[in-house]
C-alpha cells in the first residue's frame, strides 16, 4: 500500500471514529478545542525537568478517549511512529546536562536524562490530546466550532475544501506513482520523470478546480459560503471547560506525585 | 522540520502564534478585499495537491536518497503570498491534527516558519527578483533553487531560535544551529530541485498558470540591491533578536551546576564531552559573550520550584510518579468500565 | 410556459486556443421534452450543453430561455431555471457532507432557513438518497453521487435538466436507477450521453453532433435505424435497438 493510501486511510479512520455517536461527539465542540488548547498550554508551561508532576495530566486525553469509546491500539501507535524531531533534540539533553539530579542510594540520575524524559512525556500528552480532539470531533465540526471561535472563513472553508479534494486528488497522485512504478523495474523516479508526472497532476488539479467553480456558480455561488450548521452551548459544555481548567491549574500549581509520594514513604525522607 | 510543543514554552508558542495568527488575518482580509471567487476551489485543490505530492518521492541525483516536495515556494509561485500563506498553513493543520506531525501550539511556530518566511521572504525578496519575467527556464531553475535554500535556512534558523528560546532542549544555541543549517541546506536544495522541475513544467504547458496570481501591485519587484539591503537588515535584526534571547538562557548543564555545587562552573570536571563541547561552542559561536560555561548567569526562568538535589526528593518523585499513575490508570479504567455499563454494545 | 423553452439560434463557438466547438448550431427544447444530444468525443456536446444554462455564452448566435436571452448579466437567473449535472459528481459535491452540498443551491437563493431545509429533505427523498444525509461525499458510491448531485440541483426547482454523461461510470444498478429516475421526472431534459440505450430508454427526440454541428434531429427509431447517418458520425445504433419493422 502506497504512502499515499495509508495516509487517506489515516483520514478516513479518524473521520470513521469521530462520526459516531458518543458522549464526547455530543459536546460541543468549542468545548473541546478551549479544554484541549487549555491542557497544551498547562502541559508547556511546566520547567524543563518536570516529569511526574506531569503525569496527573494524562487523565484528561484518558479521560477523553474513553468518553470517545476510542480504540487505544491504533491512537497508540500513531503516537510511537510519529518519529519526531522532539525525540532527536531530546536525545541530546542526556548528552549534554550531565549534572546529577536523582539520587536513588548510591545511583544518580543526570538532568539530561531527566529533561529528556520531560519531553517525552510532552510529546505523548500534547500529541495525543491533538489526536483525541479530532477523533472525537471530526473535521467538519471542528471547523464550524473553529469559524464560532473566531477564525476567518477563508481559513476554515479552506481547510474543508482541502480536506473534501484530498481524497480525490490523493487517489489520482496515487493510481499515477503506482503505474509509474510498474513501468520501472524498481528503480526510484528521476527528476525528469518527477517534474512531467507532478505537472500533469498539477495542471489536472487547476483543471478540475476550474470545473468545480462552474459548478459552484451553476448554484448560484456570489463569493459566499453559507452554512446551516449550528453548534449548541449547554451547560454541560461550561462544566466541562471549567472543570478541566480547574483540574489543569491544581496539576500545575501542586506537585501531587511529590505530595502522594511522600505520603506514601511517611513523613521521614 | 517541524517544530513540536514538547520543545516550545507557553510564551514563546504563544508569540509565534500571534505572529503567525497576525499574518493569517492579513492575508486572510486581502483575499477577501481582492474577491477573487475562484480562489475559493483553487486553493483548497492546490492545497489537496501539495498534501498528496508530499508523499511523491524522486531519486536526488549523486546520492542514494529520495527526497520530496514542500510546497511554499511552489504555492507562492502559483497563487501569490496571501493565498500561498493560507494554504500552507491549512496543510499544516491537516498534518498536526491527523498526523501527530508537532502540535497544537508548535502550529503557531509552523505556519511561521515553514509558510510566513518562504511566502513573505523567500518569494518576493528571492524568487521574483531572479526569477524576473520566468521565461527563461534557467533563470526559473536558479531562482527556484535558491528561494527555496534560503526560505529553508531562515526556516530552521526560526526552529532554533523557538527551541533556544523556550528553554526545553539542553542544545545551545550554536550547536543547534550548525545542526540545523546544514541539514536544511540539503532539504533546501531538495526543495529547489522539485519546485523546479514542477515549476518548468508548467511554464513549457501552460504558462499563464505562472504569476497569474502574483500580485505584481502589493509586492514590487526588488533589484539586487534592495535584495541586500533587506536581507542584511533581516540578518542584523535576527542577530539582535537572538542574543536577546540567547544570553539570558543559561545552559541546562550550568544550570545545573550552579545548584548542584553552588560554583558556576566546575573547573575539575573535564572529561571528554565537555572538553570537545567547550571547544566547539568557542570556535562557532558567532556572538560574542554567548560562551560555554558562560559567567554566572543564573536566572530562574519558570515559576517552579527546582526539585534539590537530594535523595529525598528523588525516591518521592519517584513514588508519587509511580502512584500516580496508577491512579490515573485506575481512575481511567472505572471511567471505561462504568460507560460500558451504561451504553451496552 | 414560455419559459419552459430553451432554444439556441447560430450557435458557434471557439475555446481560447483556438478550437472551434459548435458551427452555428440551432436547436429548441420544449416543455417536458426529453432530448438525447448525442456524437463521437470532440463533437462539441458538453459545449452545447455548457451554453444552455449559461456557463459559457455564445460568442456568436443567440441562446434563450423562453423569452430571457442569455447574456452575462442574466446568467445568474439562467442557472435557476436551467439546473446543470455535471459529469464528474466529485466537481459538484463540494461540501462537507451530502445534506449541506443539497442545501448549497437554496442558501444561496436567499431561502429562509425552515425553507432551506424542506426543500433538502424533499429533494434528497426525490432520489431516493435521504438515509445519505449525514454523509461525507468522499464515502459515496459513484451512483449514490450521480443521485445527490441530481438533488443538489432538484433543490433549486429548476424548469430545465441538463446533464452531462449522467451514467459515466456507473454500475448496472446504479444505471438503471438513474434511468428510473430520469423518467420521474416531469422536467424538460437534455442529456447529453455515450449511452445511446439510456437515450432509448429515456428520450422521445435524439440530436446528432458531428464536428460541432447538427447532423440529424427526430425521433429515436428514425435516427437509430439511419446506418449511414450513424456511420458518418463514427456512432454505433445502441444494443437494444431493434428497427421498425419494414
Amino acid at each position: 500500500m502506497s504512502r499515499i493510501d495509508a495516509a487517506l486511510g489515516d483520514l478516513r479512520s479518524l473521520e470513521a471514529l469521530a462520526a459516531r455517536d458518543t458522549a464526547l461527539a455530543r459536546l460541543d465542540a468549542r468545548a473541546k478545542v478551549v479544554a484541549t488548547l487549555a491542557f497544551v498550554v498547562t502541559v508547556v508551561s511546566f520547567d524543563r525537568y518536570a516529569v511526574a508532576a506531569l503525569l496527573p495530566l494524562a487523565f484528561f486525553p484518558l479521560a477523553l478517549a474513553i468518553q470517545g469509546e476510542l480504540p487505544a491500539k491504533p491512537l497508540l501507535r500513531k503516537l510511537l511512529l510519529a518519529a519526531p524531531f522532539a525525540v532527536m533534540v531530546g536525545l541530546f539533553n542526556p548528552l549534554l546536562d550531565r549534572a546529577p539530579m536523582l539520587a536513588f542510594g548510591d545511583a544518580s540520575v543526570s538532568a539530561g536524562w531527566v529533561s529528556f524524559a520531560s519531553i517525552l512525556v510532552r510529546f505523548a500528552l500534547t500529541v495525543g490530546a491533538a489526536l483525541v480532539l479530532v477523533a472525537g470531533t471530526g473535521m467538519n465540526t471542528l471547523c464550524v466550532a473553529l469559524t464560532r471561535l473566531g477564525v476567518p472563513q477563508v481559513m476554515t472553508a479552506q481547510l474543508l475544501f482541502l480536506f473534501r479534494y484530498a481524497f480525490v486528488l490523493g487517489a489520482e497522485a496515487a493510481r499515477t506513482s503506482t503505474a509509474r512504478e510498474l513501468r520501472s523495474s524498481g528503480r526510484a523516479m528521476a527528476l525528469a520523470a518527477y517534474g512531467p508526472m507532478l505537472g500533469h497532476l498539477l495542471l489536472r488539479a487547476f483543471e478540475r478546480a476550474q470545473r468545480i467553480h462552474m459548478a459552484m456558480l451553476a448554484r448560484g455561488f456570489d463569493g459566499e459560503l453559507r452554512s446551516l450548521r449550528t453548534l449548541r452551548w449547554s451547560t454541560r459544555d461550561t462544566v466541562f471547560v471549567l472543570g478541566w481548567s480547574a483540574f489543569f491549574l491544581l496539576v500545575r500549581l501542586v506537585d501531587l506525585p511529590q505530595w502522594a509520594g511522600r505520603a506514601l514513604l511517611g513523613a521521614s525522607p | 522540520m517541524h517544530m513540536a510543543d514538547a520543545l516550545l514554552s507557553p510564551a514563546v508558542g504563544g508569540a509565534m502564534w500571534l505572529a503567525s495568527g497576525a499574518a493569517l488575518a492579513v492575508s486572510s482580509r486581502r483575499l477577501r478585499e481582492q474577491g477573487d471567487d475562484r480562489l475559493v476551489p483553487l486553493m483548497g485543490v492546490l492545497g489537496a495537491f501539495v498534501f498528496a505530492a508530499q508523499m511523491i518521492n524522486f531519486a536526488i541525483p549523486a546520492t542514494g536518497s529520495s527526497g520530496h516536495l514542500g510546497g511554499g515556494l511552489l504555492l507562492s509561485i502559483l497563487l501569490g503570498p496571501h493565498a500561498a500563506l493560507i494554504v500552507i498553513a491549512s496543510v499544516l493543520t491537516v498534518q498536526a491534527l491527523f498526523f501527530a506531525d508537532g502540535g497544537l501550539l508548535a502550529l503557531g511556530a509552523n505556519i511561521f516558519n515553514l509558510g510566513v518566511l518562504p511566502c513573505f521572504l523567500a518569494y518576493p525578496l528571492v524568487y521574483k527578483p531572479l526569477a524576473g519575467d520566468q521565461a527563461s527556464a534557467r533563470r526559473v531553475g536558479l531562482a527556484a533553487g535558491t528561494a527555496a535554500v534560503v526560505g529553508l535556512q531562515f526556516g530552521a534558523l526560526g526552529v532554533v531560535l523557538q527551541a533556544v528560546a523556550s528553554g526545553i532542549s539542553s542544545l545551545p544555541f550554536s550547536t543547534f544551529l550548525w545542526l540545523m543549517l546544514p541539514i536544511h541546506l540539503a532539504i533546501g536544495v531538495v526543495e529547489g530541485l522539485a519546485t523546479a522541475a514542477i515549476v518548468l513544467f508548467v511554464q513549457r504547458a501552460r504558462p499563464d498558470l505562472l504569476g497569474v496570481h502574483g500580485p505584481a501591485a502589493s509586492m514590487p519587484g526588488l533589484s539586487p540591491r534592495s535584495l541586500l539591503a533587506t536581507l542584511a537588515t533581516a540578518a542584523v535584526l535576527m542577530g539582535g533578536a537572538l542574543s536577546w534571547f540567547a544570553s539570558p538562557q543559561p545552559d541546562g548543564l550550568e544550570w545545573s551546576i550552579a545548584r548542584a555545587s553552588g560554583h558556576t562552573e566546575l573547573a575539575a570536571r573535564d572529561d571528554g564531552v565537555h572538553r570537545l563541547m567547550a571547544q566547539a561552542q568557542q570556535r562557532l559561536s558567532f556572538l560574542p559573550g554567548y560562551g560555554f560555561p558562560s559567567a554566572g548567569a543564573s536566572e530562574s526562568h519558570g515559576d517552579a520550584a527546582w526539585p534539590a538535589v537530594d535523595a529525598g526528593t528523588s525516591l518521592a518523585g519517584l513514588v508519587g510518579g509511580v502512584a500516580t499513575l496508577t491512579v490515573v490508570c485506575g481512575l481511567a479504567l472505572l471511567l471505561r468500565r462504568r460507560r460500558r455499563r451504561i451504553s451496552p454494545e | 410556459m414560455s419559459h419552459h423553452i430553451l432554444e439556441a439560434q447560430g450557435l458557434s463557438f471557439a475555446y481560447p486556443d483556438g478550437t472551434p466547438a459548435l458551427n452555428d448550431v440551432s436547436c429548441r427544447f420544449v416543455h417536458g421534452e426529453s432530448v438525447g444530444i448525442v456524437g463521437a468525443n470532440g463533437a462539441g456536446k458538453s459545449t452545447l450543453l455548457l451554453h444552455l444554462n449559461g456557463l459559457l455564452i455564445a460568442q456568436t448566435g443567440v441562446v434563450r430561455v423562453g423569452d430571457l436571452p442569455v447574456t452575462a448579466a442574466t446568467r445568474a437567473q439562467v442557472h435557476r431555471t436551467v439546473g446543470f449535472v455535471f459529469q464528474d459528481a466529485d466537481d459538484q459535491l463540494f461540501m462537507p457532507t451530502v445534506e449541506e452540498d443539497v442545501a448549497f443551491g437554496p442558501l444561496n437563493m436567499g431561502l429562509p432557513a425552515d425553507e432551506v431545509q424542506a426543500r433538502v429533505r424533499a429533494s434528497l427523498e426525490a432520489v431516493d438518497s435521504l438515509p445519505l444525509a449525514a454523509r461525507a461525499p468522499y464515502r459515496l458510491s459513484g451512483g449514490e453521487k450521480r443521485a445527490v448531485a441530481i438533488a443538489g440541483v432538484l433543490a433549486m426547482s429548476p424548469s430545465i435538466l441538463v446533464l452531462d454523461e449522467p451514467s459515466a461510470g456507473l454500475d448496472p444498478a446504479a444505471r438503471r436507477r438513474l434511468i428510473a429516475l430520469l423518467r420521474s421526472f416531469s422536467h424538460t431534459k437534455v442529456i447529453a450521453t455515450h449511452d445511446l440505450d439510456l437515450v432509448l430508454d429515456v428520450c422521445s427526440r435524439v440530436l446528432v453532433l458531428h464536428q460541432g454541428r447538427v447532423q440529424a434531429d427526430g425521433p429515436p427509431a428514425r435516427i437509430f435505424g439511419d446506418a449511414t447517418l450513424l456511420a458518418r458520425c463514427h456512432l454505433e445504433p445502441p444494443l437494444s435497438f431493434a428497427p421498425p419493422a419494414p
